[in-house]
């Protein structure tokens, strides 16, 4: 799926600036080191926004669009933060023939956040995810590390309830 | 040379080492089908139309066929290729199915049709329809630069990307998401007009479709032309006349200054002028302020102007150099501020009632009409900038017969072009007609060899050393942005003192353009566009019997009625321009 990209405001902090400047020095002339400096940068920040992948093209001297073009390549980088509520569906086999697809539609039209997505207000991040190897509760889904299992799309209401 | 022995389809042939197979097929008088391969640029068997089967010698015996992809496979000693069995035209056309599989197939009203690598190997594989039907991918068109994308038409080659990224050195363009969702676009899905991109169109022209294109000004022309209140003049740049002749069929390196005049005219426009006489005028002025910087110490060095490609480059890449940069105005941009100060003063016309064209080899010009400081009655100094491609296709729809036309001469005021002002269109030549001038005024005498061998030829860079009586002007010149890149960084690093610098955006100068007629992969791989499409201008120089611009009697002529002498008051406020430090976007 083609990746969304974010609608939630930039908050970067100094402190977190001054750890990316170190990756990438570290990285100086090395090459092949955007992944590298990428997977860092993601562990600083927690995804790789605009203003990140800019930084980055600015002191290695790599045009912005290839590394867009890298990070919006790997699924494990990511265009968009964990909102306060990262609530994950997993669409492996056994959830999704349980219907987990339809569970997961809902719950992006009840918040009214796109999938792979997270609300502009930072609150909310819904996205699918693979086998969380829990298929005896398929269908499954996870706020924050809490697993609900068994789920139907009428219980995706009362889920969503308890994370205001 | 190392040379091997290869056998394609049965006959024996001697091939340099090192050649790939579609190298060796070509010298072989055999075209192999290619869609993303693109000679020195995009060589990255993406495509896989290039399939043949080869065999090669394991030891002393035969090794078995396989199918290669031959733009990207090394040729072996003893080495047997196959370019056309069942198997391989089957493999091909296959190929050709999937790529229209997710293809909107809307040649009718495509601008590339009829001039289409995808349609050209279809008609010749016999594809019009895929059994691959599925979902497709609908993209919105980018439309709000002067270059255009519609990746409804896109094969995913990846020629422009390597052409903005490796030749150009600019790499606004690439392959974002994945998969079935690949598309080529900007950083954070961002509009081309919303990005660094300087329009200098070399996208366009490596395009192998119809998924990248200029903005078509042509019906607004045809609109000036049908308003009686307007006066619309036209003024083609050094490069129109020596490009032209290839939309109507005509080998590369064709010059048809002459018909193309005529066929302008057949068109309604009121006035058929040159360009060669504004670049005459540029050089007057740029020398005169190189003079000028040279004795007052000012910045230097000096870097030429009339790229418009160039100076987005310098403001977006180098602000630092924007100071460097001549304040002359572009050839075009100069032409319609003296069309619409000079001579609408002389005719009594208000500048608003004219409408200027111009016919450029660019597309950058289509972005610089519409640049600040570049106004001098007021009103926009040039209306439209239309490229030689749509020059061709407004003859081609006012059904004019070009190959039949007669030579007509440009019309007067505007019609003295000089040797100098011809050979503006190619690299070094700017430079060449720079010190023509510029070396007279220094020693003071006329100059008896008027060629300056070291500034011509393609090569990206080229640095020489003169010495003018007490004076050495150590200059260099640049195309393609790449290079201009690769020589500032030199001037930055302090490896190159130079006093004078011609840069050009595209590779080969304007003969090379963005917006020229369109040469497929194929006619690119063997042979050199930049220097063939040049000769044409070098001939115009050699041949004409004014090749100084400072001997044109029109350029003299403004002088004495309008501007007084070069660089005066009256010459910067109609002939000169300011820039923008940019940075990165």
């Amino acid at each position: 799926m083609k990746k969304k990209l974010t609608t939630v405001e930039f908050h970067g902090t100094k402190e977190q600036e001054e750890k990316l400047l170190a990756v990438i020095a570290k990285h100086e002339g090395e090459k092949g080191a955007m992944m590298p400096i990428l997977q860092e940068a993601q562990e600083i920040y927690g995804y790789l926004p605009i203003e990140v992948q800019k930084i980055i093209a600015a002191k290695t001297g790599v045009s912005v669009e290839e590394i867009f073009g890298v990070a919006s390549f790997y699924s494990q980088f990511k265009l968009n933060p964990d909102g306060k509520y990262a609530i994950s569906v997993c669409l492996g086999t056994a959830c999704y023939v349980k219907g987990s697809g339809d569970v997961l539609d809902e719950i992006s039209k009840q918040l009214n956040v796109p999938i792979g997505s997270t609300s502009a207000d930072g609150k909310y991040s819904v996205e699918a995810t693979r086998c969380l190897g829990a298929c005896g509760l398929a269908p499954v889904m996870t706020v924050n590390g809490e697993v609900y299992g068994k789920l139907e799309k009428k219980d995706v209401k009362d889920i969503l309830a308890k994370y205001v | 040379m190392d040379m091997i022995k290869v056998i394609i389809n049965g006959k024996e042939y001697s091939v340099e080492k090192g050649s790939t197979v579609l190298e060796a097929a070509k010298q072989a008088n055999i075209d192999i089908p290619t869609l993303c391969y693109l000679k020195d640029i995009n060589e990255i068997g993406a495509c896989r139309l290039c399939l043949v089967e080869v065999a090669e010698m394991r030891g002393p015996a035969l090794g078995p066929w396989r199918m290669v992809t031959s733009c990207v496979y090394p040729c072996t000693d003893g080495m047997q290729i196959k370019t056309n069995t069942p198997k391989i035209i089957a493999s091909r056309k296959m190929n050709l199915e999937l790529l229209l599989s997710n293809h909107d197939q809307k040649c009718l009203s495509c601008v590339r049709s009829t001039n289409c690598e995808l349609q050209t190997l279809c008609r010749e594989y016999g594809v019009d329809q895929s059994r691959f039907a599925g979902e497709k991918t609908h993209y919105a068109i980018d439309d709000k630069s002067p270059i255009i994308r519609d990746n409804n038409k896109c094969v995913l080659c990846r020629r422009c990307v390597a052409t903005c990224a490796k030749v150009q050195g600019i790499g606004v363009i690439g392959a974002n998401n994945r998969g079935f969702d690949t598309y080529i676009g900007s950083q954070f899905e961002a509009r081309l007009a919303d990005t660094s991109c300087i329009n200098c169109g070399q996208c366009i022209v490596s395009c192998p479709v119809g998924a990248l294109y200029e903005r078509d000004d042509t019906d607004k022309v045809f609109a000036a032309i049908a308003d009686p209140d307007k006066h619309v003049v036209i003024c083609t740049a050094p490069s129109v006349r020596a490009q032209i002749g290839e939309c109507f069929g005509y080998e590369p390196g064709t010059d048809a200054e002459g018909k193309m005049v005529t066929a302008l005219k057949a068109l309604g426009f009121d006035g058929v002028y040159d360009m060669n006489l504004t670049a005459d005028l540029t050089i007057v002025e740029e020398a005169t302020e190189l003079i000028g910087r040279i004795q007052n110490k000012g910045v230097l060095p000096m870097i030429t102007s009339c790229s418009p490609g160039w100076i987005k480059f310098c403001e977006h890449y180098f602000p630092e150099f924007t100071e460097n940069l001549s304040t002359c105005k572009s050839p075009q941009q100069m032409f319609g501020a003296v069309v619409k100060t000079y001579y609408a003063q002389k005719m009594g016309w208000d500048p608003k009632d004219i409408c200027m064209v111009s016919a450029i080899p660019c597309t950058a010009k289509k972005f610089e009409v519409g640049r600040p400081d570049q106004s001098a009655a007021g009103v926009p100094d040039v209306d439209y900038a239309i490229t030689t491609r749509e020059v061709g296709r407004m003859i081609q729809k006012a059904g004019i017969d070009f190959k039949n036309l007669p030579d007509t001469a440009f019309d007067d005021p505007f019609d003295i072009g000089s040797g100098a002002g011809a050979i503006f269109g190619a690299t070094g030549g700017v430079m060449e007609a720079a010190l023509r001038y510029a070396a007279e005024i220094i020693l003071g005498k006329k100059l008896e060899k008027l060629e300056f061998p070291e500034v011509r030829g393609t090569e990206g860079i080229k640095t020489a050393s003169y010495k003018l009586g007490d004076l050495t002007v150590n200059v260099a010149v640049a195309s393609s942005t790449g290079k201009a890149r690769e020589l500032l960084n030199k001037v930055k690093n302090g490896e190159l003192d130079v006093q004078f610098i011609e840069i050009m955006a595209c590779p080969g100068g304007c003969v090379n353009g963005g917006g020229q007629p369109i040469q497929p992969a194929k006619v690119r791989m063997s042979k050199d566009l930049r220097a063939i499409r040049a000769a044409v201008l070098y001939k115009d120089d050699a041949e004409s019997e004014l090749r100084k611009s400072q001997d044109n009697l029109a350029v003299q002529k403004l002088y004495d009625e309008f501007f007084g002498k070069p660089n005066s008051h009256k010459a910067h406020e109609v002939l000169h321009t300011s820039y923008i430090k940019r940075g990165l976007y």
